[in-house]
């Protein structure tokens, strides 16, 4: 890649820690053995996103592909490692550059419900930001949420209606309006279409699609439907309990994947044009981000595991141009 | 396909929406929700009746109980439906000291009306910002606030009132600081466990991302979404105010004979229980029951409404 | 497989009586079920789906109530049945398995408790022969080292074993029918392939007939043998799974098929259907379809019949496709 990328995450990890209460801290006086738990949703991903692509993030509950999402797009704060917007370690920024980074990355929520405040009008929902920011005077505010509306395919007569009022299609596209509307070059679309019924979920794929040609947008889709991911990407990052365990480009990953975890995915995928299939799943349980395996998190479930899986995690590194696996059995 | 340009030909979609044809707002939404119980609309013409009175009891009174040139001592004690040495009736008699029952209620609902809602609103101020305060900030300053509020909730509204108005004397001012102070921390749980749940979700995330402010997040985002748990908790707490200061001035702590309220109507009519003279003690009993029963109806009906979790 | 039906839905209408209209959920549904068959109920939010399960399971509550039509259960007649009848026909001939399987698990009484209380409320058997059968289903659910597993509590399960709990729950009386609603949608793909797996087998290895409710097509081309696409209330296309999804006749079943992002489409813009699904409440007069479907004319003002497409096939439109006609419309322009 010689041209910067748009976005370069450097080591970024993401910790939760649960804190004692009171009555635990009192239970370790008495002798009792509570500690705090913490949850490494996100452990030291690298990656890079370079300006127009569109990059599939893919994993099961559990892999913090979610945290990762909303580490980039400045709703938390990585704990550790380094967030690049063009260039710039986006926590040294200040004041005006801080802000334009922050909005140059906008984010489309899963659930279509709680995703909109529901005291507001969609027309305040929608102006509101830009407003704030002076990218448009008061007067200005009705024809710019009107031109937005209309970007997403919905009627400017519906900017004085409450959310309530619309299905969870529209309500998506408000929503997606809503982002538009502070002028993103990046969107982190989180589980977008999830909660959406099938019909409705081409309506917005294909609003995904018309917006990436029409304003060049780059899009970080996060979601756990291979089938939607294969079909919007370029390239795909499979993560599995905070870890990246696989990036590569759509078409190679859906032709050969390496790792086993990537193989085990994509071999269960439900796919329409499959019948009477005999499912083969891998054993065991996705175990817990609280207290995950040594070595390398998939070894329970990996049919191949062998001693070093158990001990030492395998490095994420590169096994053909563009492609990255983070598996053992690639070292021969 | 055809790179089309979505402003000229805006894919039109979802614009075939079934939706209604009138802008339905949150507010017209919520009347007819609350129109669902014929009790509860009755309890709220009930209480708007009760509410005019108190506005309007120096107009409609047949007399002014604290106007001594028109009180007589001579009319003192005087069974309902007798009527006054000038002719004037007295349709639910007199008291002790020759006072219009009916006029001395009037003008008793006026005080206790008015200290009910001055301290509810008051309380729901500082309630409100402590509240907010705590479940924004997090942490420490959490844990500090919300213990203060336990301790406060440990302790009975009536002791706390008491043992401050020991200290401040009486007077309407002096009471409302103590109906503040006993009630307050209701407001700031209530407020802190919404604000808790609103903050969590996504439409914060979103304010967040859109780069909005901390305090336009707090006060235009989170805070509207925790108004109504605040309403109900507000009904409620406003009838027992009111029931707090007629206890209260029943036991002579609350307000001067000057500017007497339900409660100190009915202290005063105590002492004639005893010799058959019910009527003193009786009716400004069953005005201030009539006023909590339709408040406390009312705020039974909005919390149906308003629970989130009973809605579809 | 001319095996003869253990279940047959005849012109089912459950309606809800709410306070802005009567919503026609299920507006005249019919299908039969052969032993050991999986049907595929195929539908989008409000389409009924959902509702016909209950209605099966005799638990439509007030507002709702099934208002006409047939549902024949080894030949015994389900509709007019008494809250009595119900309750033990429930778990004995007919069992559902829900989305959440918190709804048919108690949080706060341990999996044996539930599962020995299932089978005496319908067989007078000693506690160790429940215990014994409850073991079993256990293990035939893939549940591992199901002697731990039976003492302990619902939260002590995660998702996917929970879901199979309820599976194993379901079988405990050896039900004809199973209805299960969306009871991998909740789940993870290698969750939810684990409980594919399962039930596949036990369908295939006991003969017990399945309804399967999904909106996901791919689960349905994956798991049943024949399938039934449901809009607005009603059944407009059924037929066996390939020949469905291969080539569709209705409209709706071609445009939601199209919805399905799929190998060789990639990249391309999917074929949607435009607007969205009419409110139960007013639903037009003639085809519920119409008004997002590309097809439509004057003739779609009536409402079209169920009409057999060929001895295993049957649509409801007026202008169907042919069956020959491909599923997507391949590299046109």
């Amino acid at each position: 890649m010689s041209k910067q990328p748009l976005l370069r995450l450097e080591g970024v990890s993401k910790r939760f820690a649960k804190r004692l209460d009171t009555a635990e801290k009192i239970v370790n006086l008495l002798g009792g053995d509570r500690r705090e738990e913490v949850v490494h949703a996100v452990d030291r991903v690298s990656m890079e996103i370079a300006d127009g692509e569109v990059v599939g993030l893919v994993g099961e509950s559990g892999c913090g592909k979610s945290t990762l999402g909303r580490v980039v797009a400045g709703v938390h704060a990585a704990s550790d490692g380094k967030v690049y917007w063009r260039g710039k370690d986006v926590s040294t920024l200040s004041g005006a550059e801080r802000r334009d980074a922050l909005l140059k990355i906008q984010m489309i929520f899963q659930d279509p419900m709680s995703s909109l405040n529901p005291r507001m009008r969609v027309r305040d929902i929608v102006g509101e930001a830009p407003r704030v920011h002076g990218l448009i005077s008061a007067g200005e505010v009705d024809d710019y949420v009107d031109k937005m509306l209309l970007r997403v395919g919905l009627d400017p007569d519906f900017r004085m209606r409450y959310p309530h009022q619309f299905s969870g299609g529209q309500r998506q596209r408000i929503g997606i309006a809503r982002a538009l509307a502070v002028e993103p070059d990046f969107l982190v679309c989180d589980e977008s279409i999830a909660a959406l019924d099938v019909s409705i979920q081409a309506q917005v794929l294909n609003l995904f699609m018309d917006l990436r040609e029409d304003l060049g947008l780059t899009y970080l889709f996060i979601s756990h439907d291979l089938g939607v991911v294969e079909h919007l990407s370029d390239r795909v990052v499979i993560m599995y309990l905070g870890r990246v365990v696989e990036v590569a480009p759509t078409e190679e990953l859906f032709a050969g994947p390496n790792h086993p975890y990537a193989q085990a995915l994509l071999d269960e995928v439900p796919r329409i044009d499959t019948r009477k299939r005999v499912f083969q799943p891998i054993k065991g349980e996705i175990p817990s981000p609280i207290n995950p395996p040594k070595g390398c998190h998939f070894h329970p479930r990996c049919p191949h595991a062998f001693a070093r899986c158990r001990e030492e995690a395998p490095a994420l590194r590169e096994i053909a141009p563009g492609r990255l696996s983070a598996c053992h059995l690639n070292d021969g | 396909m055809s790179a089309s340009d979505p402003l000229d030909t805006p894919t039109v979609t979802d614009t075939t929406a079934a939706l209604p044809a009138k802008v339905d707002t949150p507010l017209r939404r919520f009347l007819s929700d609350y129109a669902d119980s014929p009790l509860a609309v009755g309890a709220a013409a009930v209480l708007f009746l009760i509410i005019l009175i108190a506005i309007f009891a120096p107009w409609i009174s047949p007399q002014d109980p604290y106007d001594l040139a028109t009180v007589s001592i001579f009319d003192a004690r005087m069974p309902p439906g007798s009527y006054a040495m000038d002719g004037t009736p007295f349709l639910l008699g007199t008291d002790g000291a020759g006072r219009d029952l009916l006029s001395a209620i009037f003008y008793g609902l006026r005080i206790s009306l008015s200290v009910g809602v001055a301290s509810g609103i008051i309380a729901i101020i500082v309630g409100m910002s402590v509240g907010l305060a705590a479940a924004y900030a997090g942490g420490r300053t959490e844990n500090l606030i919300m213990r203060v509020v336990d301790l406060q909730l440990s302790l009975p509204a009536v002791l706390i009132a008491l043992i401050l108005l020991a200290i401040l004397g009486k007077g309407v001012d002096k009471i409302i600081i103590a109906l503040v102070v006993a009630q307050w921390a209701y407001y700031a749980r209530t407020v802190r466990a919404s604000a808790l749940v609103e903050r969590r979700r996504e439409y914060v995330e979103a304010a967040a991302c859109l780069g909005l402010g901390h305090a336009r997040i707090i006060f235009r985002h989170i805070l509207p979404n925790c108004v109504a748990p605040l309403i109900v908790v507000g009904t409620v707490q406003t009838a027992h105010a009111i029931a707090l200061e007629a206890t209260l001035s029943f036991l002579g702590v609350g307000l001067p004979p000057t500017e007497p309220s339900l409660g100190l109507l009915i202290a005063n009519g105590f002492d004639y229980m005893l010799s058959g003279k019910y009527w003193i003690a009786v009716f400004p009993g069953v005005a201030l029951l009539i006023t909590i029963v339709s408040i406390n109806m009312v705020g039974d009906q909005l919390r149906d409404v308003l629970n989130p979790r009973l809605q579809k | 497989m001319s095996k003869s039906p253990v279940l047959e839905v005849e012109d089912l209408k459950t309606h809800f009586f709410t306070k802005a209209g009567v919503a026609r959920a299920v507006d005249g549904v019919s299908f039969s079920l052969a032993r050991g068959e999986v049907l595929g109920l195929v539908g989008e939010s409000g389409s009924g789906k959902t509702v016909t399960g209950f209605s099966l399971m005799g638990l439509v509550d007030p507002p709702g109530r099934v208002v006409g039509g047939s549902i024949r259960l080894a030949g015994e007649e389900l509709v007019g049945k008494s809250e009595r009848d119900w309750r033990s026909l429930r778990g004995r001939k007919i069992a559902m398995i829900f989305q959440d399987p918190m709804m048919t698990l108690n949080p706060v009484l341990r999996v044996d408790t539930q599962m020995i209380e299932a089978i005496r409320a319908h067989e007078h058997v000693s506690e160790e022969a429940a215990r014994e059968r409850a073991r079993a289903a256990l293990a035939r659910v893939g549940i591992p080292s199901p002697d731990e597993r039976l003492v302990a509590y619902p939260h002590q399960f995660s998702g996917g074993m929970r879901q199979r709990v309820a599976i194993a729950i379901a079988l405990l009386n050896e039900p004809e029918v199973i209805v299960a609603d969306e009871p991998t949608t909740a789940l993870d793909v290698t969750i939810q392939a684990q409980i594919l797996y399962e039930v596949q087998k036990l369908c295939a290895e006991t003969g017990l007939a399945m309804i399967w409710i999904t909106h996901d097509l791919a689960v349905v081309g994956g798991l049943a043998d024949r399938v039934a696409v449901m809009y607005a209330g009603r059944i407009v296309e059924e037929g066996p799974v390939g020949e469905v999804l291969d080539g569709p006749l209705h409209p709706y079943t071609r445009g939601l098929i199209g919805s399905v992002p799929s190998h060789n489409q990639r990249g391309r813009r999917l074929t949607q259907i435009p607007g969205m699904a009419p409110s139960l409440l007013a639903l037009p007069p003639g085809c519920s379809f119409a008004a997002r479907c590309p097809r439509a004319d004057a003739a779609c003002t009536q409402m079209p019949e169920l009409v057999s497409a060929s001895d295993r096939r049957g649509v409801r439109c007026h202008h169907p496709h042919r069956p020959d006609e491909p599923a997507y419309e391949g590299g046109s322009a």
